[in-house]
């Protein structure tokens, strides 16, 4: 009996040994993907129990998110300044719900467990001092948040704002409306935090859904249709191609698409082109002009134009991921004409959209949008300086070109209409009017405004998009609605808000 | 401790020896103290490292838990002196251990939920003290087997009894109603007043000790009579009517009280009783074919069943279900922040996952110590298993190693089945952590079962009493000499050929000669009814006597060959 006894035992050296192998598998291969899985709050949890650090302004040392000692059982209570305000930029730490903005992206730095702070930890440990986080400088101008935040609002729009300094990509403004506030998901009060984050994750179609996305960042995490914003695309893709602004193009008021039948593309109202330049029609925003022109100039053209300006990359981090934007297939003639006005299947996020301007301003050179300035460590000695950095290996479009745009852009900012113009102020911008919806016609169009300033000394480089027309409805148009917001923003860049 | 474990280096050299008259072997008391002082150690540290880590200063709690743990295994050693002075010396150290590393969890865990309650504005009370009371009644059942039982041979005359009130005990919650014997779903529990019991935990060794005599009884039969069929003999029906019949009837019962921990280490060490009694590859095969088939029915019927699976296959999938992977899920999030080295005792979030300091204290013993712990915990209950088994190597009769095998083998397989739920190796079946867990059944019942183990060590390494000469011993009655002969030419003189071809180490015993006794059932299914001391009264029956000399003889043949 004792042979199969020992067989027994064999087996259950067996079955431990097995429990260990797979112990091993849990603990050491699988054991990354366990700990950092969001439904995992023990991470959090050991976050909560040491002192974040913060997230400032690299204006005046604004502090936009720091922890606050308390007496319960997740020791820091952290707390947003302005908190709607600056959601889009610090997103929200949350022990229920994980985290967003530049509380998720720059984690291992406030939680201080980033590598250039492990040295310091130990220091701390050794000296008895409680592990700290290290801090966040982030590009933001309060300022410019400020004036966009409170011109979306006050006008009650459905949008984004962003405003870029053209020279170094710094994103001095990211305003996204309607907003949260991330102080409510921060509460240690769990029933508090789900009842903040129900009622902004609501279905907006639904009856007593009362907002509208509020946790979209819009500026980087949607894309629309650019509307005319996109000639802008389409005339540097042209003066690139050897055409100049006298360069004679369409002027009727409207044009067939070709492959259809009876379907025509028009200018905005009906109206006949009132120049017949490239000059004009960028002036004027002539759709006729701009739907020939791309078709002209062909599909891979534009595509290795707007590739330039960082349309169609994939992998942009600012370090906020950000929504790829894109041209859609190009491929008939009817879909060029179309994409040309920035209609049809181009999809443009308002930060790609500011960096058109930023672009321009910028000698045709696209800059890295950046939103971190510095990192420090808990003692704020700088742990890394983030330096600007050209976005792409080629120019967008020479500096020439650049300064032949920004005058035809200065003309068109002569003809557009809306708040806020100054007569000491010279501005380059282009408007746009997208339709958009499963009606175009009858659905209330997105207002675009896109513009740099000084023209000829660019400080700052906005967009601003109104979702839907704004408080204009059928009839909004980019100058209408988007104009005097993207002013607002621009002065209070200018320090004269 | 330089020897080997004790199953592959064979016998200890002084349980070998059956010198009657020699020299005794050492007790190796000593090392048993030498040993619980170490484990004492380790707790003490464990229970410091927790309070430096939660409350940043010393509690009294330290003193009140140190204290009645050394108070409860100083009881048990000296206990293990008095009664049991051969006993194994690893066994004790092994339970002390555990027990304490389980003590200091579960008080772990009361800080965590009680700091939790105190959030939300209610109260908790931790079941730390409770456990301690438990182990204190374990104990004292501990004794009692020790005391009681002084020879574990004696266990066979109550087969049929144990085998009854095992059953009865598994079906009471069965039968009983809900409000009184349902707890998470699982129909198992006796809920009386202020503390419940899980009888099933107690019809576990019951059944064991029933199956035990019952094949040692009907072993010879299960080898030689019966039909062939595809090469392999089958027993008559009515030798493994009994066995298969209680076996049928406690799974059913475990299917109606959808307890499926239980019902898959109940079937486990049935199979493993059989093999071994009748050192028949062949059963666990049909076994598991059955097992396997009974899998795929029990996932086709039975909606839990087919949840269970899900929750294995992938806990992140259906983490949001009701009854889905959450649970499963939050152990795996914790073993995974632990990783190789863990959190720190006190640092993690054990009480995060459901159950933490029942059925998945296992989980937050892998987060706060990481692997190194866990594995350190399954080392020990290995070790456990191993003196265990090495005692039911070293006895010379085969009701005591057919006990004490089954005994070590459900301890690991039930180790097996709760670490396999909880790293997912194994569906997740709801079963304790021996020694571990919070709860009074499973450590009362464990306590009996290492009681049993200690008593069987105990009698393989006691030096033979002088009560019976040992010519006389091997020496059997002209009547009974005369079966041996018959049954040595025919069915005896199969086994070495039915069964796999003996190791060819030299330690290793020859196989078991047949023991004398008639190919009768009806005289076996009497069942042993000898007092396995020698000494009896005249009175005693023939065939009594016929059972208690068959089964010596054999012992002492594998005794001899040894040497």
């Amino acid at each position: 009996m004792n042979t199969p006894l020992r067989r027994v035992g064999l087996a259950m050296l067996a079955m431990v040994v097995l429990l260990l192998a797979n112990a091993t598998y849990i603990h050491v291969v699988k054991a990354a993907d366990y700990r950092d899985d969001p439904r995992n709050q023990r991470q959090l949890l050991y976050e909560y129990s040491r002192e974040r650090g913060q997230i400032v302004s690299q204006f005046g040392g604004t502090i936009l998110a720091q922890s606050s000692k308390t007496n319960d059982r997740l020791q820091y209570l952290r707390k947003y300044r302005s908190g709607p305000m600056y959601a889009p930029i610090t997103g929200y730490y949350s022990w229920r719900y994980g985290s967003d903005g530049m509380e998720r992206a720059s984690n291992d730095i406030l939680t201080g467990e980033d590598e250039r702070l492990i040295v310091r930890r130990l220091s701390d440990i050794i000296t008895g001092r409680d592990p700290r986080g290290g801090h966040v400088q982030v590009t933001i101008d309060p300022a410019v948040q400020q004036a966009a935040y409170n011109a979306m609002v006050s006008r009650g729009f459905t949008g984004s704002v962003v405003a870029l300094r053209p020279d170094t990509g710094e994103i001095l403004g990211m305003v996204s409306t309607p907003s949260y506030d991330p102080n409510k998901l921060a509460s240690h009060d769990g029933d508090k935090q789900e009842q903040a984050w129900a009622s902004w994750n609501c279905d907006p179609a639904a009856p007593n859904c009362t907002h509208n996305n509020p946790m979209l960042n819009r500026s980087v995490q949607q894309t629309y249709p650019p509307g005319s914003t996109f000639k802008l695309v389409v005339t540097a893709a042209a003066l690139e191609s050897g055409m100049t602004m006298d360069t004679p193009v369409e002027s009727a008021s409207e044009v067939p698409l070709p492959g259809t039948t009876g379907i025509t593309l028009e200018n905005y109202a009906g109206a006949t082109c009132p120049g017949s330049t490239l000059r004009d029609a960028l002036a004027y925003s002539c759709n006729t002009a701009f739907a020939k022109l791309a078709e002209k100039l062909g599909a891979q053209k534009l595509r290795s134009t707007a590739r330039k300006f960082g349309i169609g990359m994939d992998d942009l981090s600012i370090p906020l991921d950000v929504e790829q934007s894109h041209l859609g297939p190009l491929d008939s003639s009817a879909v060029l004409y179309q994409s040309g006005i920035g209609q049809r299947d181009v999809r443009l996020t308002p930060l790609q959209d500011a960096m058109l301007s930023a672009t321009i301003a910028n000698g045709g050179v696209t800059m890295k949008p950046q939103l971190v300035k510095e990192l420090l460590a808990p003692d704020l000695s700088t742990l890394e300086e983030y330096e600007s950095e050209e976005l792409m290996d080629e120019p967008a479009l020479s500096s020439q070109n650049a300064e032949v745009l920004r005058d035809m852009m200065i003309a068109s900012e002569a003809n557009t209409s809306g708040e806020g113009k100054r007569s000491d102020l010279t501005i380059a911008s282009k408007t746009g009017t997208a339709e958009h919806g499963a009606d175009p016609k009858n659905t209330p169009p997105h207002a675009w405004y896109t513009a740099f300033a000084p023209a000829h000394d660019p400080k700052v480089a906005v967009a601003v998009i109104v979702e839907s027309g704004g408080d204009r409805g059928l009839a909004a148009t980019g100058g209408s609605v988007a104009a005097g917001i993207g002013r607002l923003t621009i002065n209070a860049a200018l320090g004269e808000g | 401790m330089n020897r080997p474990l004790g199953l592959v280096g064979g016998r200890e050299p002084e349980a070998a020896t059956t010198n009657p008259g020699g020299a005794a072997p050492a007790t190796r008391r000593g090392t048993e103290l030498l040993m619980l002082a170490f484990a004492a150690v380790i707790m003490t540290t464990a229970i410091v490292l927790v309070d430096a880590n939660q409350e940043q200063e010393l509690t009294l709690a330290i003193v009140w838990y140190g204290l009645a743990y050394l108070g409860i295994f100083a009881v048990a050693h000296l206990a293990v002196r008095r009664w049991a002075p051969y006993a194994d010396p690893l066994i004790l150290p092994c339970v002390a251990l555990l027990n304490g590393f389980g003590l200091v969890m579960i008080y772990r865990i009361d800080l965590a939920l009680t700091e939790r309650a105190t959030q939300v504005g209610g109260e908790f009370t931790g079941v730390a003290p409770r456990q301690v009371i438990w182990t204190v009644v374990a104990l004292a059942l501990f004794l009692g087997v020790l005391i009681v039982i002084k020879d574990h041979r004696a266990l066979t005359r109550y087969s049929y009894t144990s085998g009854l009130v095992g059953l009865v005990l598994l079906s009471l919650p069965a039968v009983l109603p809900s409000a009184i014997s349902e707890v998470n779903g699982a129909k198992v529990w006796i809920k009386l007043g202020f503390f419940s019991i899980q009888p099933g935990e107690f019809a576990k060794i019951l059944l064991l000790i029933f199956f035990a005599s019952f094949l040692v009884s009907k072993r010879d039969l299960f080898t030689v009579a019966g039909k062939r069929v595809l090469g392999v003999e089958l027993p008559r029906a009515r030798d493994l009517g009994p066995i298969v019949i209680a076996a049928g009837v406690c799974l059913g019962i475990f299917v109606l009280e959808k307890d499926l921990g239980p019902a898959l280490l109940f079937f486990g060490v049935v199979l493993m009783l059989l093999y071994v009694a009748t050192e028949r590859f062949i059963w666990v095969a049909v076994g598991l074919t059955i097992f396997g088939v009974g899998c795929v029915v029990a996932y086709q019927l039975f909606s839990h069943v087919e949840q269970r699976v899900a929750n294995w296959i992938d806990p992140l999938a259906t983490y949001n279900e009701p009854g889905g992977g959450y649970q499963v899920a939050q152990a795996l999030f914790g073993l995974g922040t632990g990783g190789v080295l863990g959190t720190g005792l006190g640092a993690g979030r054990p009480e995060t996952v459901p159950e933490a300091n029942t059925d998945f204290i296992l989980a937050g013993i892998g987060e706060e110590t990481g692997f190194i712990g866990l594995a350190a915990v399954l080392m020990v209950y290995l070790l456990l298993g191993m003196r265990g088994m090495r005692g039911a190597l070293a006895v010379r009769d085969t009701f005591g190693k057919l006990l004490g095998g089954g005994l070590a083998f459900t301890l690991v397989m039930q180790v097996f089945v709760v670490t396999g739920g909880v790293t997912k190796l194994i569906p997740m079946t709801g079963i304790t952590s021996p020694f571990l867990s919070y709860g009074g059944s499973s450590l009362l019942a464990n306590y009996i079962l290492v009681a049993l183990l200690l008593r069987i060590s105990d009698a393989a390494r006691r030096p033979q009493q002088q009560s019976r000469p040992r010519p006389v011993q091997q020496q059997a009655p002209i009547a009974d000499a005369h079966t041996v002969m018959v049954q040595a030419s025919s069915g005896g003189g199969q086994v070495p050929v039915a069964q796999p071809a003996p190791p060819v180490r030299p330690a290793t015993p020859a196989p078991p000669a047949a023991p004398a006794q008639p190919a009768n059932g009806s005289a076996a299914a009497q069942g042993p009814a000898a007092p396995a001391n020698g000494g009896e009264s005249a009175s005693t029956s023939d065939k009594a006597s016929e059972q208690a000399e068959g089964t010596e003889q054999s012992d002492s043949t594998e005794g001899e060959s040894k040497s």
